[in-house]
């Protein structure tokens, strides 16, 4: 049963109220005709007594008090599933946008989903190769784990991710599917551009589904989009046993849409002005990665978003930092000095690693090396400091080789560029080539076993003789 | 008088118009879908209800129903090695029952009303009972037994018993008269409201420490049996870390572990690792003594509010039977988040950061559940909080923060630098403090070794010392210190990446008893004391270092295995013999 209403009460920017509703469920949609003949769509979003706030995706404009037709449509906002979604380019509220027709769907579901027990969960722990050294060893990704991207404006965020998608092993060897799900939010055309164009070079165009809420789209629309992408994932991953990559893309978008939703309904803003609930909307997006027990499937997630002004304490990128298991930071610096990926070994981070890697999932020094890489970047970037305020001909003869060994790592371990692909053990030996600069005594995060068989100074010092040749 | 419909919805806050005859702090549940609400405020024009589910689909002029008790948890038999959400419902049996999500309106009981338990009743018919007076026994898991109390308001005469054997947590067991000459029937559980403290006998003075196995803990910072302790840390600086390592090795009988607001697959962690980790005490699996609250992020954010209090609801409990127990909070800065966003929605007016004026009383009121105790029936117990806070921008400033300290006694200040360089557990030793190493100086004198507290009060001086000597070097580089500064700074290496630093992932290094602590401070202040005689002779810093000494007392935590550390003494001789070699 549907129920119509004629005219409306209020209008104020995305928002429109009814008054004389009864019989609407919270958060359920409705869908407004317009004297024209069109159709929008909009959700409940508050109500008190028999007077509604309807929020509208695609925005109110043209709407009028006395020529919109409501009808409630009795059920929460809702996606069309089924397989055939691979391949197909759709709008931010889920509906086809590339001309070849309609979906036949299999089933429908609500694009909130619903809160995965932690009982049903499976603790992920197969790690995911992506080729990419500074990932692969010091923040291993995990299958089923939500590894964000923080970035800024004008940096190579997009190009990461299209090489991740380039060269990652999501599905690894079982013979499983996998496939790809593209939410972009608020991004410029040629972005979403790029990413159709690195899709098709990868050959993988054929198991992606995009959604595409550009940055000209409806905003309300954009606060559906990665709900929709989600709900996608994961009927993909858990009914249909495939191995999914979620790409999201730019989270501060979304949440800038978020904050300007919420001040039109005249709530109170937190940090910011961002509304109070931030975290648990951004958790209940970032919560839907992960692997659950009865299914064979996973949905990965690599959300991407740019930090305002680089700063990484601003509310968006800190509250992600709060619920994402880790992060991958990029660094202007290194950036502009030409390093290909530019990412900040030492703020970034994965949670999920200390599981996946190790004997039986990637080599038994994987941890050591990590570790002690780790120590001694921090190390370069103390004597970095010192030698600001110093000048670097000043520094004792252990600082001085602690910047080479900076050096080198930058250049050998970071700046690996866009088309080199590496295996797990060559980028744990070039550690253990970068850690045998140091001498012996400096390395002190691993026991004397595992140093003993490893460390070898001749290639350490080969290597050096390298770079300064090459300089 | 049924006019308790709907009136509005607004995210989980849902109001009735009119009066409704509700009891402030009812439990309620609304709509057809019955989903469990409480009431938080009344007035004559409307009451309000804040939901603990998902409030979609809900429709104005549903019926709200009230069960005239407040919002409790059920106490009995079957609490330990199971999971539950913020209101006390096992995740397990709902999992069960709906599958990997989870639904609405789930009327699962919170313990397994079939599971049957080895009952041993410890009265007889005339035996004068008073509130907290055990009267029955059952083995709960291999490692506890669970001693069910008379209920703390009730008092009487045992007018009937059952005899010893098996019997499930809502059969009666004993029947006790009280003085108005009413019959209670006693089973094995009972209800408790989880916004009221449990009564207590008397509160003992703190003097024991809760061992951890943490060296930056149980030596620089020590928290006590009873006690409190905040560890605030930005992200990725190993809160949930830390937290883990002491749900794991602290020698409680009983850890409470609330994952409030968190990841999902930090509790499948827990859970997992748990049911597999053998505890070296008892030789019993850790899930045997640990029960897991689990409100992850995504879940509903009012039952992210309620599961903080049902956790401390939980450890009290425990506490009452005897035991010492352990609650981990993490994180409380999304339980006052969850404040937070209530406090919006019911627009009251905030003050911090958009707060609600009440956030310090209720921290302080939480925090104050915590102590060392003498129950109703006499036995000792505590209750040890240690509360994750999450400071949003990684800022000490921010109101949780702030306010966290005010109630606490012990300060775990997590580091982003020193995390960064992964030097884990990553316990800032200048801004960390802990106010009970007096309290427990006896302690550690009198079981540990009478000088501990005094090497203690060494190491800390050396690293203090190394703090403000690195202001200086900072600015001009460490070649132009003096040798014996030079050599505070190398020994204060030692103690940071020797001692401070620990590795959760190796076998021996992961839980470190007390005595093998002490022996590696011991070490390290005699390589300090020798080198500085040496020093004092004119030897250079760099002659000393070239003999490789520092880096062999740095691997002692890899070299040493906990059950020998007779090793130890091999590291004198070695210092002597190496020092007198340098000419």
């Amino acid at each position: 049963m549907s129920l119509r209403l004629v005219g409306l009460s209020e209008i104020n920017g995305p928002l429109v109220v009814m008054e004389g509703v009864e019989g609407v469920g919270y958060e359920e949609m409705v869908e407004l005709a317009l004297a024209d003949g069109t159709t929008r769509m909009g959700r409940v979003v508050q109500m008190d007594g028999d007077r509604c706030v309807i929020q509208v995706f695609e925005g109110t404009r043209g709407l009028s008090l006395t020529n919109t037709t409501t009808t409630i449509l009795g059920h929460p906002v809702e996606m069309n599933l089924s397989k055939e979604l691979l391949g197909r380019v759709l709008s931010g509220s889920g509906r086809p946008i590339d001309g070849l027709g309609e979906i036949y769907w299999e089933k429908r579901a609500d694009i909130n989903g619903r809160p995965l027990n932690p009982v049903a969960r499976t603790y992920p722990r197969n790690y995911i190769n992506t080729g990419i050294s500074a990932i692969d060893c010091l923040m291993t990704l995990i299958r089923g784990q939500k590894l964000p991207i923080f970035s800024g404006s004008g940096m190579q965020h997009n190009k990461l991710a299209a090489q991740i998608v380039k060269q990652a092993n999501i599905a690894a060897e079982e013979g499983q599917e996998f496939g790809i799900v593209f939410a972009a939010m608020g991004v410029k055309n040629d972005i979403a551009d790029y990413f159709r164009r690195s899709f098709e070079e990868a050959g993988v165009m054929d198991r992606v589904v995009m959604f595409l809420n550009l940055s000209n789209d409806p905003i309300i629309e954009r606060i559906l989009t990665p709900k929709c992408a989600l709900t996608t994932a994961e009927y993909l991953a858990f009914e249909k046993d495939m191995h999914i990559l979620v790409i999201m893309t730019d989270i501060t978008s979304y949440c800038e849409a978020l904050r300007e939703f919420s001040s039109s309904k005249g709530e109170i803003p937190g940090r910011k002005g961002y509304p109070g609930y931030l975290y648990s909307d951004l958790a209940s997006l970032y919560e839907r990665a992960g692997v659950i027990d009865d299914a064979k499937g996973s949905v990965t997630q690599i959300p991407i978003l740019t930090m305002p002004n680089d700063d990484i304490t601003h509310p968006v990128p800190d509250l992600t930092g709060y619920i994402t298991e880790g992060q991958i930071v990029l660094d202007r610096s290194l950036d502009q000095n030409g390093i290909y990926p530019p990412i900040s070994v030492l703020p970034s981070l994965s949670r999920l690693m200390k599981d996946g890697i190790g004997k039986g999932y990637t080599r038994e020094d994987h941890s050591a090396v990590a570790n002690q890489l780790f120590a001694s970047y921090a190390k370069v970037q103390d004597t970095k400091a010192l030698a600001s305020v110093i000048g670097e001909e000043e520094l004792s003869a252990s600082d001085k080789l602690y910047m080479e060994f900076g050096k080198a790592f930058e250049h050998y371990f970071l700046d690996q560029g866009f088309d080199t692909d590496r295996s797990i053990a060559q980028t744990l030996d070039l550690g253990w080539e970068l850690l045998s600069i140091l001498p012996e005594s400096e390395l002190d995060r691993m026991d004397s076993a595992t140093l003993r068989e490893k460390y070898r100074p001749e290639r350490g010092a080969a290597l050096l003789a390298a770079m300064r040749g090459e300089a | 008088m049924n006019n308790n419909k709907i009136y509005s919805v607004n995210g989980p806050v849902v109001t009735i118009q009119g009066p409704t005859g509700f009891e402030m702090m009812e439990m309620v549940y609304v709509g057809a879908k019955k989903l469990i609400g409480e009431v938080i405020s009344i007035s004559s024009d409307h009451t309000t209800i804040q939901v603990y589910e998902t409030t979609t689909g809900l429709k104005v002029g549903e019926e709200v129903e009230g069960t005239g008790a407040p919002l409790s948890a059920t106490l009995g038999p079957g609490i330990l090695s199971n999971i539950f959400d913020g209101i006390e419902r096992p995740l397990q049996d709902i999992q069960k029952a709906d599958g990997a999500f989870i639904g609405e309106g789930s009327s699962i009981p919170s313990l397994d009303p079939q599971r049957l338990w080895d009952v041993t009743i410890t009265v007889a018919v005339g035996d004068e009972l008073h509130g907290g007076d055990i009267y029955a026994t059952c083995p709960e898991t291999a490692l506890i037994e669970h001693r069910c109390m008379v209920p703390p308001t009730l008092s009487g005469r045992v007018s009937a018993v059952m005899t010893n054997g098996r019997y499930t947590v809502n059969d009666w067991v004993v029947k006790l008269l009280d003085e108005k000459g009413e019959e209670h029937a006693l089973t094995l559980c009972q209800k408790w409201p989880i916004r009221v403290e449990r009564p207590i006998g008397r509160r003992m003075p703190i003097s024991r420490p809760l061992i951890t196995g943490q060296r930056v803990i149980d030596t620089m910072f020590p928290i006590a049996k009873g006690g409190t302790a905040a560890v605030p840390g930005g992200f990725g600086t190993g809160k949930t870390m830390t937290q883990h390592q002491l749900a794991k090795w602290c020698d409680a009988d009983i850890i409470v572990y609330v994952g409030c607001g968190e990841r999902g697959n930090e509790m499948t962690q827990v859970l997992k690792e748990f049911s597999e980790l053998i505890d070296p005490k008892s030789g019993q699996k850790l899930t045997a003594r640990t029960v897991l609250i689990a409100n992850t992020s995504n879940m509903p954010v009012a039952a992210r509010e309620a599961s903080i209090y049902t956790g401390i609801t939980l450890a009290e409990y425990y506490r009452d039977m005897g035991y010492h127990v352990a609650i981990m909070a993490d994180s409380t800065s999304r339980w006052a988040e969850a404040l937070r966003e209530i406090s919006g929605r019911l627009e009251e007016m905030p003050a911090e950061e958009g707060f609600p004026a009440y956030l310090p009383s209720r921290i302080s009121q939480f925090y104050e559940r915590a102590g060392y105790t003498v129950s109703l029936c006499g036995k000792e117990g505590s209750v040890t909080i240690i509360g994750a806070v999450s400071p949003q921008g990684s800022d000490f400033s921010e109101p949780v923060t702030q306010n966290t300290k005010r109630f606490v006694r012990c300060f775990w200040a997590l580091d982003k630098s020193l995390a960064y360089a992964r030097h884990y557990p990553a316990i800032n030793w200048n801004t960390s403090y802990s106010e009970y190493v007096d309290d427990l100086s006896r302690w550690y004198g009198s079981n540990v070794s009478r000088d501990f507290i005094a090497l203690r009060q060494q190491i800390a001086s050396l690293l203090h010392e190394e703090n403000e000597l690195m202001e200086i070097v900072k600015l001009i580089g460490s070649d132009v210190l003096p040798d014996d500064q030079k050599l505070v700074i190398e020994i204060a290496k030692v103690i940071r990446v020797g001692f401070l630093q620990q590795n959760a992932y190796h076998a021996d290094d992961t839980y470190v008893p007390l005595e093998k602590q002490l022996g590696m401070m011991k070490v390290i202040l005699y390589l300090y004391e020798q080198c500085r005689a040496m020093v004092k002779k004119g030897h250079t810093i760099s002659s000393i270092l070239e003999t490789g000494l520092f880096g062999d007392v740095i691997k002692i935590k890899y070299d040493v295995p906990n059950n020998n550390l007779g090793l130890l003494e091999g590291y004198y001789t070695r210092i002597d013999s190496t020092l007198a070699k340098i000419i």
